[in-house]
């Protein structure tokens, strides 16, 4: 195809018309805007505006909170609380001119002022730059706002070794949470000799919590498939698999629809652009096992079998996938790829810190006045994070701690709010960067409780095969227990800081070895709450009932 | 409970015809599973030994897969589902007193269904749809910012609607 001619013809059609983007994610979905989506296009078409006027859906524009949300494209005004019976007073609204109310108003380019435009101006797009601009589901969109150009240079006039040593620059680091540098993985899976090799796009995205990977491929699915071909390209592999979780029906559609569209373009499948290279995708829809996003048991699991992980080495690099070489990267990842391509590496290191290029994007969630999807460069502080862009925590109530990387990362207590956001420093506080949840906490919620919450999320997403996590988890779980019904002792407590380090130690899979982070997290900064359970009998948060213990004195 | 499936039951068709588009790959076992699943509502036992069958693989391994992964179900599932979200943002918003509260309402436990067979209770790890939590599923819509003191009337009108 030529993607000059259809990215001008793409552009005129965009351009010819206002654009009124209906949010198509799926925390506006569950508020209705499916509905507004189609009472505008009706209006639009009773009124005899179809001229005029273009109603697309779109993919996830951030402010969850805030749905069903409608963007003005061209204005850069974005519409808040557009439910179906609004519909046509907001139509008038934009389409009159007239001012447009305020409790539809969320934010305006033009108004930088106005009380919410924090959470937008401290963001820095990169993977969610078309998420909110473009149809999902129109190929031609994406290649108008640029989509496909990254493959198509790469394939007119780069080599395998060029590719690589562009991302090397560009510092970027996997997404998924452990932050290891793609582009050294890259290399490794390149070096190897082997006739087939993989690729493998994990979205197999379980932190409760987290949504940042679900947005991606609903909202900009083709992004994933070029940053994926180019990977293809780069270390010589012709086939990819995307792996999916089941609970993200939506996801799994839009990027069937992605691939079947790109397959007839010419843009996956054999001799892309014409060149000797070939390409193409499979879905992989898995079932519901946390243990799964690790990379050995999600290679179990596309093979059909039981995700359980096996010892590395070797790693996938060496053997994977039917004991190819196999790469694997995180849907986010994969979306940095063809910004990067086109821009240039250093122009992504130029982002963020020095040791950690470019953004992250972030699912806001819990006690956060903006619950939404957020990106920001690198090294942003947490509170710029929470206060700034999240606004804050509603009702009154007082900060607690912050929750990131999910079952595997840690709470972070007010102290330490002014870290920056990096791989290294949120290890250092005991959490990690995990792939991106984000879960704010209030003086309402007790820590204990959520330690025991993420040891029994543990305990039941472990897969069995190693004792230390196996058993381990099961133990912590109980001693967990124990203590939020007020019947704990110190001597559990001393158990507890054993038991954990040798989980951590020995487990097999990074399930196990991250699994006691939330404990350790908590006993280090809220460790008066542990003693208050146990020698109180007091739960301080109010969270935990304690009849039993209440009785029995 | 079991069912009687027959060979030319247009549900064992389909999937029969679903194998062979996946040449009958053991690899695709979870898919097919996936399928079976979204036809007869859950995993029967004379179906999964038609998988066993087809697919060449066997039977430990199908049952083994079938009872790993949490997305299948071995037990039919209820006419109606209810479905509480336990990821962490529902979580600490009160989704655990929101389970509780449909216990009580109902007399069930998460994974059992009425003794009438019309609603099953579950949890969800994590729906993603955070920005609504504390978030409840039943059938396939969405209830966002769910109040415990309300969740089992509310529940009772929708079993009562249907």
């Amino acid at each position: 195809m030529d993607l000059e001619k259809t990215a001008a013809h793409a552009r005129a059609q965009m351009g010819q018309k206002r654009r009124l983007l209906v949010c198509a994610g799926a925390g506006c979905f569950s508020c209705g805007s499916a509905e507004t989506l189609s009472t505008l296009q009706k209006l639009v078409k009773e009124r005899g505006l179809e001229t005029q006027v273009d109603v697309v859906p779109s993919g996830c524009m951030g402010a969850c909170q805030k749905g069903p949300l409608v963007q003005l494209a061209a204005d850069e005004i974005l519409l808040q609380g557009v439910a179906p019976q609004n519909a046509a007073a907001v139509l008038d609204q934009v389409l009159g001119g007239r001012a447009i109310s305020p409790e539809h108003k969320l934010f305006s380019a033009r108004e930088p002022d106005a009380p919410d435009a924090h959470f937008f101006q401290k963001q820095q797009k990169i993977v969610l730059e078309n998420c909110g601009r473009i149809n999902p589901e129109s190929l031609e969109e994406y290649i108008a706002v640029g989509g496909y150009h990254a493959l198509h240079k790469m394939l007119s006039e780069m080599t395998r070794e060029a590719v690589i040593a562009e991302i090397k620059k560009s510092g970027l680091r996997g997404r998924g949470g452990a932050g290891y540098p793609t582009g050294l993985k890259w290399e490794t899976v390149a070096k190897m000799v082997n006739e087939q090799k993989y690729v493998i796009c994990n979205a197999d995205e379980g932190d409760p919590g987290a949504f940042m990977d679900r947005s991606v491929l609903e909202g900009d699915p083709h992004r994933v498939l070029e940053g994926m071909a180019v990977a293809g390209f780069a270390v010589g592999a012709d086939k990819g698999y995307v792996y999916c979780r089941a609970e993200y029906p939506l996801a799994i559609k839009r990027l069937e629809q992605a691939i079947k569209s790109a397959r007839r373009e010419g843009l996956l499948g054999r001799e892309i652009f014409r060149t000797g290279f070939s390409f193409d995708v499979e879905i992989r829809i898995g079932a519901g096992a946390f243990v799964c996003g690790e990379e050995t048991a999600l290679i179990a699991s596309i093979e059909g079998r039981r995700g359980q992980p096996r010892p590395r080495p070797p790693y996938p690099a060496e053997s994977g996938l039917w004991k190819k070489p196999t790469l694997i990267n995180n849907v986010e990842t994969f979306a940095n790829i063809a910004p990067i391509l086109t821009k240039g590496g250093e122009w992504f290191s130029s982002i963020g810190t020095p040791k950690n290029a470019g953004t992250k994007v972030f699912a806001l969630a819990g006690k956060i006045r903006n619950t939404g999807l957020i990106e920001v460069p690198m090294g942003i502080t947490l509170r710029e994070i929470i206060f700034d862009i999240g606004g804050g925590i509603p009702a009154g109530r007082r900060f607690k701690a912050v929750q990131t990387g999910g079952p595997s990362g840690g709470c972070i207590p007010e102290a330490h709010l002014d870290t920056p956001v990096d791989y290294e420093s949120l290890q250092t506080l005991g959490s990690i960067m995990g792939s991106g949840g984000f879960i704010v906490m209030d003086d309402t919620s007790c820590m204990v409780d959520v330690a025991r919450f993420f040891m029994e999320f543990c305990m039941d997403e472990s897969c069995g095969k190693c004792v230390p996590c196996r058993v381990g988890t099961k133990h912590m779980h109980d001693l967990l227990g124990k203590i939020c019904l007020g019947q704990g002792t110190m001597g559990d407590l001393a158990l507890l800081e054993e038991l954990a380090p040798m989980v951590k130690a020995t487990s097999l899979c990074g399930l196990g070895m991250t699994a006691p982070n939330p404990l350790l997290s908590t006993l280090r900064y809220f460790r008066d709450e542990y003693t208050a359970h146990i020698r109180d009998h007091r739960c301080p948060a109010g969270v935990c009932h304690m009849d039993a213990v209440e009785a029995v004195r | 409970m079991s069912i009687h499936v027959t060979p030319d039951d247009p549900r064992v068709k389909r999937v029969a015809r679903e194998m062979k588009l996946y040449d009958r790959r053991p690899d695709a076992l979870i898919q097919i599973l996936h399928i079976v699943q979204e036809i007869f509502g859950y995993l029967p036992e004379p179906v999964l030994r038609l998988v066993v069958k087809e697919l060449r693989v066997p039977a430990s391994r199908v049952f083994g897969v079938s009872t790993f992964y949490h997305y299948f179900s071995l037990k039919p599932r209820g006419e109606h589902q209810c479905l509480v979200c336990m990821g962490t943002a529902c979580y600490v918003k009160g989704a655990g007193k929101i389970l509780d509260q449909l216990q009580k309402t109902f007399g069930l436990k998460p994974g059992d269904v009425t003794p009438d067979g019309q609603l099953g209770l579950a949890q969800a790890r994590c729906l993603g749809a955070c920005g609504l939590a504390p978030a409840v599923v039943y059938d396939e819509e969405i209830l966002a910012r769910v109040d415990p003191s309300t969740v089992g009337g509310m529940v009772q009108e929708k079993l009562r609607g249907s």
